[in-house]
């Protein structure tokens, strides 16, 4: 089954026609996306050929939509343009927008987040500021490379990008069903909680990794949420032990303010939820791998 | 970014906020100067980004000119909580009939952003919040429809502020959230907010936090960068657009990834336990991982003094290794001789074995490949611990 993404969606791009959108989409293509199209007013109606397949670029998100019946987009327009963009894909009532643009200004996430939920949360957003997400053997939207890990019965939900690689590639021989990315900014669209939901939901899901970092206090929520709602074995790391307060750490939402939200404090609450939270990336995968051969 | 007060209290005054006139001066000849400019008792503030500054000796009231000087003297040099007192603002002093606190800061939780206020200012605000939670309103704000009048009457009856000065209040907040969204802070703090024996309100202090994700839009805040008080490492690692925060410790350490490169920094702590060694940086070079960002990264570590080892760790997910490796030979030829200390490199992921393949055949004498992270972090640290 997967979450949020499987065989049967069909994907647009917005930005497709920029050096990332460009770049990433043959990616997609490659990786067996049921992509249909792309988005950007300036170049719609013309073609753009990705190594043999030939995309339609469209003038709006609900133009593509209403011509391909595509369900999903993945933006990669620029900072400044983010936010019209991701209202756009609401408006539009997208199923989903998988928001991989990294630096959009904090105000204007607030403002799309808050028109999503004005609009009554038709669109599930992913990122901003994200790899994606990927449910291997059917559909990649995001950057997540698609050669890492195959398909198999592990969901995983991270705040970080390469952490997501380096976790499908040390469990590769076991495989997953979704591997989502959420992001390290510090307003996002999809959170662990919603994912842990998802995943539990998820019949072909039976175990979770879930990785987190310092800042914010998403990882203590959904640590609350396991307590009361998952019942599959949750596998958990927190990245950021030894960062010192009041510096960002590369994502936006990485820091330490004051004593609020430290690893430390994230770990405790996974721990004390259930949660066997690894020292290392490598632990984490090896406490995973223990789960997994003994279901 | 975080302002200092003056700053802070330069952007409040440009969007209508009631403050104090002010001027900061850097030596205790201008304190004087300006204090005799403004002819009666002032107050000198030392300028840090960290509270507890009137618990540390950083605030003091001065009558005349002369003692303004003395006051200055005393506060500029002064270390508070790490950070060296290079400014003074002085400004005039003023009588206090009562002190408020407010702010609007992001609401992560709730994703969107928050207001809180409190007629029991001047304090700790985080201790308020503990001590007596039912005195801290905290009232979410609509993101798209922000704060106009109404909502800032709202807030403003909330924490109950008094009828007398009530209009100035809300229309003060409403002035703040102008500042909050048009600078694109994510906190604006007044604290306190003061009430004059005449029932004026005036932020006497203030405190902004600045979204680096929107320079782009507000070319006037590169101004409000202290370059001085940047560590040069940090500065010169900006200038060459890399993601570098400088720590403590002997183990430089390059990766890509902001989360990787966490998870280095822990992976590298509990590895250099036994040796007494720590991590020296964050340093995220990101997807590309070009020879050419990899030898900037290098510059930049290998001329921190305090690095013995460098630890390179890097998983290619879109990054190629062999495109990585290839950095890795190319930045120590450009840097040739500069390149002094030994490197640790651990390689993973898309094109590992032709990535690993290249760094052998170059065999240069500094580098060690080590196939997993928390073994190549073991190795960084006993290097490191080798080199002091």
């Amino acid at each position: 089954m997967a979450i949020f993404l499987n065989e049967n969606s069909k994907v647009i791009v917005q930005g497709m026609t920029g050096a990332e959108g460009t770049k990433h989409t043959k990616r997609m293509l490659a990786s067996g996306t049921n992509i249909v199209g792309g988005v950007n007013p300036r170049k719609a109606g013309e073609k753009v050929d990705f190594d043999g397949t030939v995309l339609p670029v469209f003038g709006s998100v609900k133009e593509a939509m209403e011509a391909t019946g595509a369900n999903v987009t993945v933006i990669f327009v620029p900072p400044a343009f983010a936010k019209a963009a991701v209202v756009e894909a609401i408006d539009a009532e997208i199923e989903l927008a998988v928001v991989i643009t990294e630096g959009i200004p904090v105000h204007d996430t607030a403002y799309f987040w808050a028109h999503a939920v004005a609009t009554g949360n038709k669109t599930r957003i992913i990122g901003p500021n994200c790899p994606g997400i990927i449910s291997p053997g059917k559909s990649n939207a995001g950057i997540i490379p698609a050669n890492i890990a195959g398909t198999g019965k592990i969901g995983l939900v991270s705040k970080s990008g390469t952490l997501t690689y380096q976790m499908m590639y040390e469990l590769r021989d076991f495989g997953f069903s979704t591997a989502i990315g959420i992001g390290g900014d510090p307003i996002i669209g999809t959170t662990h909680i919603d994912a842990l939901e998802a995943f539990q939901a998820d019949d072909e899901t039976v175990a979770i990794v879930m990785i987190g970092e310092i800042g914010g206090d998403a990882e203590e929520r959904a640590a609350a949420y396991i307590k009361e709602n998952v019942t599959k074995p949750v596998v958990g790391y927190v990245a950021g032990f030894t960062a010192p307060e009041g510096k960002t750490m590369g994502h936006a939402g990485a820091i330490v303010s004051g004593s609020a939200g430290t690893a430390q404090a994230k770990k405790e609450a996974l721990e004390a939820a259930g949660v066997k939270v690894g020292k290392t990336p490598s632990e984490t995968a090896a406490l995973m791998r223990e789960i997994m051969q003994n279901l | 970014m975080d302002l200092y007060e003056y700053q802070a209290k330069d952007l409040f005054a440009a969007h209508g906020v009631p403050v104090l006139p002010g001027d900061v001066a850097t030596n205790p000849a201008d304190a004087k100067a300006i204090a005799a400019k403004f002819g009666q008792a002032v107050v000198v503030k030392a300028q840090v980004k960290t509270g507890g500054r009137g618990k540390a000796g950083g605030v003091k009231l001065a009558s005349t000119a002369e003692e303004t000087e003395e006051k200055a003297t005393a506060i500029l040099g002064l270390d508070i909580k790490g950070h060296i007192v290079h400014r003074v603002l002085v400004t005039p002093a003023s009588d206090i009939a009562e002190e408020y606190y407010f702010s609007f800061l992001l609401d992560r939780a709730n994703r969107t952003f928050l207001a809180m206020a409190s007629v029991e200012g001047g304090m700790d605000i985080e201790e308020v919040a503990a001590t007596k939670p039912e005195a801290l309103a905290k009232i979410h704000i609509d993101a798209i429809k922000g704060v106009d009048a109404a909502k800032a009457t709202e807030i403003a009856d909330a924490a109950n502020f008094p009828a007398e000065v009530k209009d100035q209040v809300v229309d003060t907040i409403v002035k703040l959230w102008e500042t909050f969204v048009a600078e694109d802070a994510t906190l604006v703090e007044v604290n306190p907010l003061v009430r004059d024996p005449q029932d004026k309100i005036v932020a006497l202090d203030g405190k902004v936090t600045l979204d680096e994700n929107a320079s782009f839009r507000h070319p006037a805040h590169a101004e409000l960068v202290d370059k001085a008080a940047e560590n040069p490492l940090e500065a010169k690692a900006k200038e060459k657009g890399l993601n570098y925060v400088k720590l403590d410790g002997e183990v430089g350490i390059i990766g890509n990834g902001a989360g990787l490169v966490m998870s280095t920094l822990d992976v590298v702590a509990y590895a250099g336990e036994q040796y007494g060694v720590k991590p020296a940086n964050f340093l995220d070079i990101g997807g590309g991982a070009s020879a050419e960002v990899m030898a900037n990264g290098l510059d930049v570590i290998l001329h921190d003094e305090a690095v013995r080892s460098v630890f390179v760790n890097v998983f290619g997910g879109i990054t190629a290794c062999d495109a990585v490796a290839n950095g890795i030979v190319k930045a120590l030829e450009i840097l040739g001789d500069e390149a002094t200390k030994p490197l640790v490199v651990r390689l993973d992921g898309n094109n590992v074995e032709e990535g690993r393949r290249i760094l052998a055949e170059a065999n240069h004498p500094l580098v060690t490949v080590v196939d997993t992270m928390d073994n190549a972090a073991a190795k960084a640290a006993e290097l490191a611990a080798a080199g002091v």
